[in-house]
This record gives C-alpha cells, sequence and structure tokens, in this order.
C-alpha cells in the first residue's frame, strides 16, 4: 500500500527528471538497434532513386516551423541530399515565413556537407538547389504555381530574378516537377493534396509529425499521395536508406536519437501501467 | 569535441536552458524567454514579408516592370488598414469579402474532387478482410458522427461499431503523439549535447 | 448601408460563384481571370499579416500605457521586435543587402544576414524548446490520468501502447513482426475512422463555403451593422 500511496502522491518534477535522464542517457552510451524500412518511406526513397531522370526536379516544401523541426528538419535534409546525389535539381518553396528560415538553413547544411563529402561534384546555389521567394495566400500559391512558378514568385530567396536562375531552365509549372514532398505538420498538407495533386496531378510524398502520421494513411491507400515518411522515425528510416548509398556525410540527426526514443517510449509505457496499477488498487480498496 | 566557443551556441543554449527551468516552476528568466520570442518572431516575420513579398510582388513590378495591374489588389489590401479608423472601419470588409468569397470559390470544386476521390478509394476492389474493413469501418464512423438519426436499434449498433474503429484510431495517434513530443525533446538534447557541449559527436 | 453590408455580401458572391463557374469552362478568357484571381489574392492575403502585427504591437502599447502587472515584458517584446525587423529590413532576409554591405564592407553575399542570426541562435532554439515542455507535460499526464476506465478506453490505451512500441527500434527488437502489426493497424482499422472523419469534415467545409457564397453564412465579416 505504500508504494500505491507513494504513486499517487508522486511530485511530477521527479517525472521530469527521470524522463530527461531516459533521453540523455542513450545519447552517451548507444546501443544502436537494427530497423526496417517501412514502405510508405520506402516508396517516397524508390521514387527518387528510380524513377526521376537526371536532371529531374525534386520540389521541397518547408511549410515547417522550429517547433517542429525536430520531426522534418532531418526530413528536408536527407531528402534534399539523396535528390543531389542523383544529380536532380532541389527547389524549396513554403507557405508560411517561419519556413523561409528552416528552408535556408536545411539548404545551406545540405550544401555545405554535401561539398565536403564530394569536392568531385561540388553543388552550388541557384543552380542545383534553390529557396523560392516566400510568397502569402497559401492556397493560391499553390494554384498559381500550377500555372507559372516564375510569375508566382518573380525572385528567389534571395532576391534573384527566377527567369534569370539556371536551376529554373525549362521549369514552368508542376508538369516539369517530377515529386513534390510536402514537409508539414498541419493542414496544409490537404492544401497541397487538393489543389496541386488534385487539380494539377502533381505527384506527391508526404513528410510530417508523428502527431499527423496516423491520419494521413487516408491519402496513401487513395494513392494520392505515393508515401510517407512519418516523424523521427520515418526521417531515420530514410537516412539509413541514403547511408547505405554511401555519398553524403552529414550527421544523421533522426538516427542517432533512436536509442532515446526507444527507452523513452519503454518509459511511457512504465508510467501508464503503474498510473493504472495505482488507479485499480486504489478503487478496489474504496469499493470495499 | 570540445564545449562550445561559439558565442551564439552559447546564447541558444542559455535561451533553451532559459525555457527548460519552467519545468521546476515559474521564473522570469523562462518570462524574459517567451516574450523575447514573441518579439523576435514577429520582427522576423516583418523582414521576410518585406524581402520577399512587398519587395518582389508589389514595389519591384510597379517601379521597374510598370505593372499597374498591381495597383488594384494594392488599394485593396490597403483598405485593410481601414479597421484602425473607426468612421471608416466598415471598408475594410470589402478586401475580407474578396479574400473570403474568392478563395472559397476556389475551394468548392476541388474539395468535391478530393472527396470523390477519398469515396472511391473506399469501394472494394477485390473481396478481402482489409477492403471489408475499410468499408464497414469508413461507413460505421460516419453513422456514428452523423447525428440526424436517433442512435437505437441498426443503427446505433454501426455507430457502436463506429466508435470502436474510432477509438483504435485514436489510439493509434495517440501513440504516435507520444513518439512526436519525445522527438521534439530528443531535438534539443541533441543540440546541448552535441552543439554546445560537445560530449557526442 | 450598402457600402457596410451588402457591397461586402456582393463581392463574396460574385468572385466565389465566378470562380466556381471557372472550373467549369475552359476558354483562355477564364483562364486569364483565373490567373488575375490568384495574383490579386496573393497580394491581398500580404496585408492581413500586417494587420496582425499591428494589433500585437497595440496590445503591448496598451499593457504598458496601463501599467498591467508584468508590463516590462511587453517592453522585451516592443524593443526585440523594432531590433530584429529593422536588422532584418536594413540587412537583408536570406541574403545581406547592398547596403548592408557597404555598411560592412566586410560582409561578403555570401554571409550569414543579421536576420538569420536572430532565428537560427535565439528563436529557433526558444520555440523548439518551448514545444518540447509537451514531452514532460505529457509524461505527466500519461501517469495520472491514462486510465482503462472502460472498454473503448481500455482498447485506446491498448491501441497506443502497440504503436508506441512497434515504433522504435526496441520494439522491432523485442518482437521481429511487431512493426508489421502497426503497419496493418494503421492502414486498416486506423484509415478507415480516420477517413469517416475526414469526409464528415471535408462534407462540413463544402458546406460552409457554399453558406458564405450565398450569404447566409457572415460571421467572417465581424459584428456590427
Amino acid at each position: 500500500m505504500k508504494f500505491i500511496n507513494f504513486i499517487n502522491n508522486l511530485d511530477k518534477r521527479w517525472i521530469y527528471l527521470v524522463l530527461a535522464l531516459c533521453i540523455i542517457i542513450p545519447f552517451i552510451f548507444p546501443v544502436g538497434f537494427p530497423m526496417k524500412t517501412t514502405p510508405p518511406v520506402k516508396s517516397i526513397y524508390d521514387f527518387i532513386e528510380d524513377s526521376i531522370p537526371e536532371g529531374g526536379v525534386v520540389l521541397i516544401g518547408a511549410d515547417y516551423d522550429p517547433s517542429t523541426m525536430a520531426e522534418l528538419h532531418p526530413m528536408a535534409k536527407v531528402i534534399a541530399a539523396h535528390a543531389l546525389s542523383n544529380n536532380l535539381r532541389v527547389l524549396f518553396v513554403t507557405l508560411y515565413p517561419q519556413g523561409a528560415g528552416m528552408a535556408q538553413d536545411a539548404i545551406d547544411n545540405v550544401l555545405r556537407e554535401w561539398n565536403k563529402s564530394n569536392p568531385d561534384n561540388p553543388k552550388k546555389l541557384g543552380k542545383d538547389i534553390t529557396l523560392l521567394a516566400y510568397v502569402p495566400g497559401v492556397s493560391a500559391v499553390v494554384l498559381k504555381m500550377g500555372e507559372d512558378i516564375t510569375q508566382t514568385f518573380n525572385e528567389d530567396g534571395y532576391g534573384n530574378k527566377l527567369s534569370e536562375l539556371e536551376i529554373m531552365k525549362g521549369i514552368k509549372n508542376y508538369n516539369d516537377i517530377n515529386l513534390m514532398v510536402e514537409l508539414a505538420g498541419s493542414s496544409v498538407v490537404l492544401t497541397w493534396l487538393i489543389y496541386a495533386n488534385g487539380r494539377y496531378g502533381l505527384k506527391m510524398g508526404i513528410g510530417t509529425t508523428a502527431v499527423s502520421a496516423a491520419e494521413y494513411y487516408s491519402y496513401l491507400q487513395s494513392k494520392q499521395a505515393i508515401g510517407m515518411l512519418g516523424g523521427l522515425k520515418g526521417a531515420a528510416e530514410y537516412e539509413h536508406l541514403l547511408d547505405k548509398k554511401n555519398v553524403y556525410g552529414g550527421r544523421k540527426d533522426a538516427s542517432i536519437g533512436m536509442d532515446a526514443q526507444s527507452s523513452a517510449h519503454i518509459f511511457f509505457i512504465i508510467l501508464i501501467v503503474l498510473g493504472n496499477i495505482a488507479y485499480f488498487v486504489k478503487k478496489k480498496k474504496e469499493g470495499k | 569535441m570540445a564545449v562550445s566557443t561559439n558565442f551564439w551556441i552559447w546564447i541558444a543554449a542559455l535561451l533553451t536552458l532559459a525555457i527548460y527551468s519552467f519545468l521546476y516552476k515559474d521564473n522570469p528568466f523562462y518570462k524574459f524567454a517567451e516574450y523575447l520570442l514573441v518579439g523576435i518572431s514577429i520582427g522576423y516575420g516583418i523582414s521576410v514579408y518585406w524581402h520577399n513579398t512587398i519587395i518582389t510582388k508589389v514595389f519591384n513590378p510597379l517601379v521597374y516592370d510598370k505593372n499597374f495591374l498591381v495597383l488594384i489588389p494594392l488599394i485593396l489590401g490597403l483598405l485593410m488598414f481601414s479597421r484602425f479608423f473607426k468612421n471608416v472601419a466598415y471598408l475594410s470588409r470589402i478586401p475580407i469579402a474578396f479574400v473570403v468569397g474568392a478563395g472559397t470559390g476556389l475551394s468548392v470544386p476541388s474539395s468535391f474532387e478530393f472527396l470523390f476521390k477519398q469515396i472511391y478509394a473506399t469501394m472494394p476492389l477485390k473481396l478481402d478482410i482489409g477492403s471489408l474493413i475499410i468499408v464497414v469501418g469508413v461507413i460505421s464512423t460516419l453513422v456514428y458522427f452523423f447525428f440526424s438519426l436517433e442512435h437505437k436499434g441498426f443503427v446505433g449498433e454501426v455507430s457502436k461499431a463506429g466508435i470502436t474503429f474510432i477509438m483504435v484510431a485514436f489510439g493509434a495517434a495517440f501513440g504516435y503523439t507520444i513518439m512526436a513530443r519525445v522527438s521534439l525533446f530528443i531535438g534539443r538534447i541533441q543540440f546541448l549535447l552535441s552543439d554546445w557541449l560537445g560530449i557526442i559527436k | 448601408m450598402f457600402v457596410r453590408r451588402t457591397l461586402p455580401l456582393l463581392v463574396s458572391a460574385i468572385f466565389g460563384i465566378a470562380l466556381i463557374l471557372q472550373f467549369f469552362v475552359p476558354h483562355p478568357a477564364s483562364k486569364s481571370f483565373y490567373n488575375m484571381m490568384l495574383d490579386w489574392l496573393i497580394i491581398v492575403s500580404a496585408f492581413t499579416y500586417l494587420i496582425a502585427v499591428q494589433s500585437t504591437v497595440e496590445l503591448h502599447v496598451t499593457k504598458i500605457k496601463r501599467r498591467v502587472e508584468g508590463w516590462q515584458y511587453s517592453i522585451i517584446v516592443l524593443v526585440s521586435l523594432f531590433v530584429t525587423a529593422i536588422l532584418g529590413i536594413f540587412g537583408g532576409a536570406f541574403m545581406p543587402t547592398t547596403l548592408w554591405m557597404k555598411i560592412f564592407p566586410s560582409v561578403k553575399p555570401s554571409d550569414t544576414t543579421p536576420l538569420m542570426y536572430t532565428y537560427l541562435y535565439m528563436q529557433m532554439p526558444m520555440q523548439s524548446t518551448i514545444f518540447s515542455l509537451l514531452a514532460f507535460y505529457m509524461a505527466s499526464a500519461a501517469f495520472r490520468s491514462f486510465r482503462a476506465r472502460s472498454f473503448d478506453a481500455t482498447l485506446l490505451l491498448i491501441t497506443a501502447g502497440i504503436v508506441t512500441l512497434g515504433r522504435v527500434p526496441l520494439g522491432e527488437f523485442i518482437y521481429k513482426g511487431l512493426p508489421d502489426v502497426v503497419e496493418w493497424i494503421l492502414k486498416y482499422p486506423n484509415m478507415a475512422a480516420q477517413r469517416g472523419i475526414l469526409i464528415g469534415v471535408q462534407l462540413g467545409i463544402i458546406a460552409t463555403s457554399i453558406k458564405i457564397i450565398l450569404g447566409i453564412e457572415r460571421k467572417y465579416l465581424g459584428g456590427g451593422k
């Protein structure tokens, strides 16, 4: 009974402390459990790997902000790196001002890491990768891109005219984009699916936070999206796939977090079980 | 690796810790960081708007490309500011009506299209357990949310099946939410241990 | 009265109906009308953000004027807002402006802008940290509130447990087939319920849209006459 009382009166700050330790310790003493790739992740990887010809275009939607960057930022980096490794062009687009900063950081990071590990095949901003200017209007922007991408933005995020940029050669609208991967944790995913995929037939994949992942299985089954990266685990699976190619030396942000993710999940299950034991014991005692 | 000597990394680390101090209890360091965040993020938003939108979409087309068609939406947009002047505040309703009306007009046909795609995908193409679960699940969930019919008799049974499906879906979403929240914390620990303290790679 | 009430309703009805009709008319004139509408929407939308900024500034100015408890924090908001905006406008968003490079000749075009410094080293850590606090709250809630009180609640908790374990490498280590079990739950029962909800929500959105165009739904215009 003492134990049950202890549980019922526990200061929540002890729980906080144990949770923090559950996450810090695996970082310092990593185990590195192997993991399987799930089909929704594999299909995006395979599409970029096999179905886009050299010089093709991957559009990455950076519609997230720092609040969910832990999950989505690793996706942005690894997908961009994968596209570069196949000599594809990468365009970043965002429907929110905060996303522009995220995209800029991802581009900066990927270019630096790529050029460090591949000095013989250097990639350049404005030629191989760039960020389209942030333009407000959300659905209007998605629709306008289906008509004319250059006219939608006029410039890239750095103030260069799109019509003069090398990367934009031969790109008019969605017909010239081989795949878009939308990274977001909000209903903006639906905006892209309804307008870009629905009205203009843009081929799409989704990268989303774990919170939304369960919801988006509807779009996978209906084939409106070819695949999905769900949460940090999805990003880690993609990193593993790219790692096998051995072309990119950037830090594998998602993969190194997986041990911590495992131990924290076990802790959560223990918490729920303990909480329920305490609840039922107490209920039984009060019932007597 | 060793502890970072980069001034900015230190700023980032101290601000991170200032926010975590809230877990112990509310304090002025947390409050300071919280309000600083509000100010900085709006200031950032204004800057991005200025360079990427005002300059690119309004100033350059008007001044350099002499595209005077921009003037109509510009005036419409400026009308929004009328809300700050009491006697003409009603004028701000016109641009709002335009944005809402045009936006709605664009969305209706595409939303129908989207809806049909979802319904079409629900139709079983072959007879197997999976397709059966999908059909039963979708219909019973819809029945559960359809309140115009009294949930009694057969309808009541179907709606009960609906709630079972919904519980499984919420359970899955809940399990995933645990994952999401943990990941956010992992992101910060990674920053503190790697970029700041240099304990891990 | 006309300008206050009828005109806004007319504007939304006319543009709403015109753009629905446009969808079904492939004529070039219809296409160029559609394109023009998209351009207008983009530019008008730009001003909605500025309105939001104005409202926040006003809120904090009032707090300072009235010396509301904690008004000192409002000074932090205003100062950081103006400093960041000025740095951003004069220094450039993602590439230093020519003006900035004239003032500081050592700055190269490829350098990080002052705005990005505030974003990367202040906004990014703070915002992501605030959201990571949710992990702690959820842990405490898992311990205190997630109880198997009924059949439905038990079902929810069991599914949650399977997904939580099956989505991390450790779960796969414990039982090899777990990821496939999770994938099955997500693909079938979960997807069915999610789609049911999605269809319901979409029907609601379409109904509201039609009400807006017909002028039955007017809340978006705000109160007053």
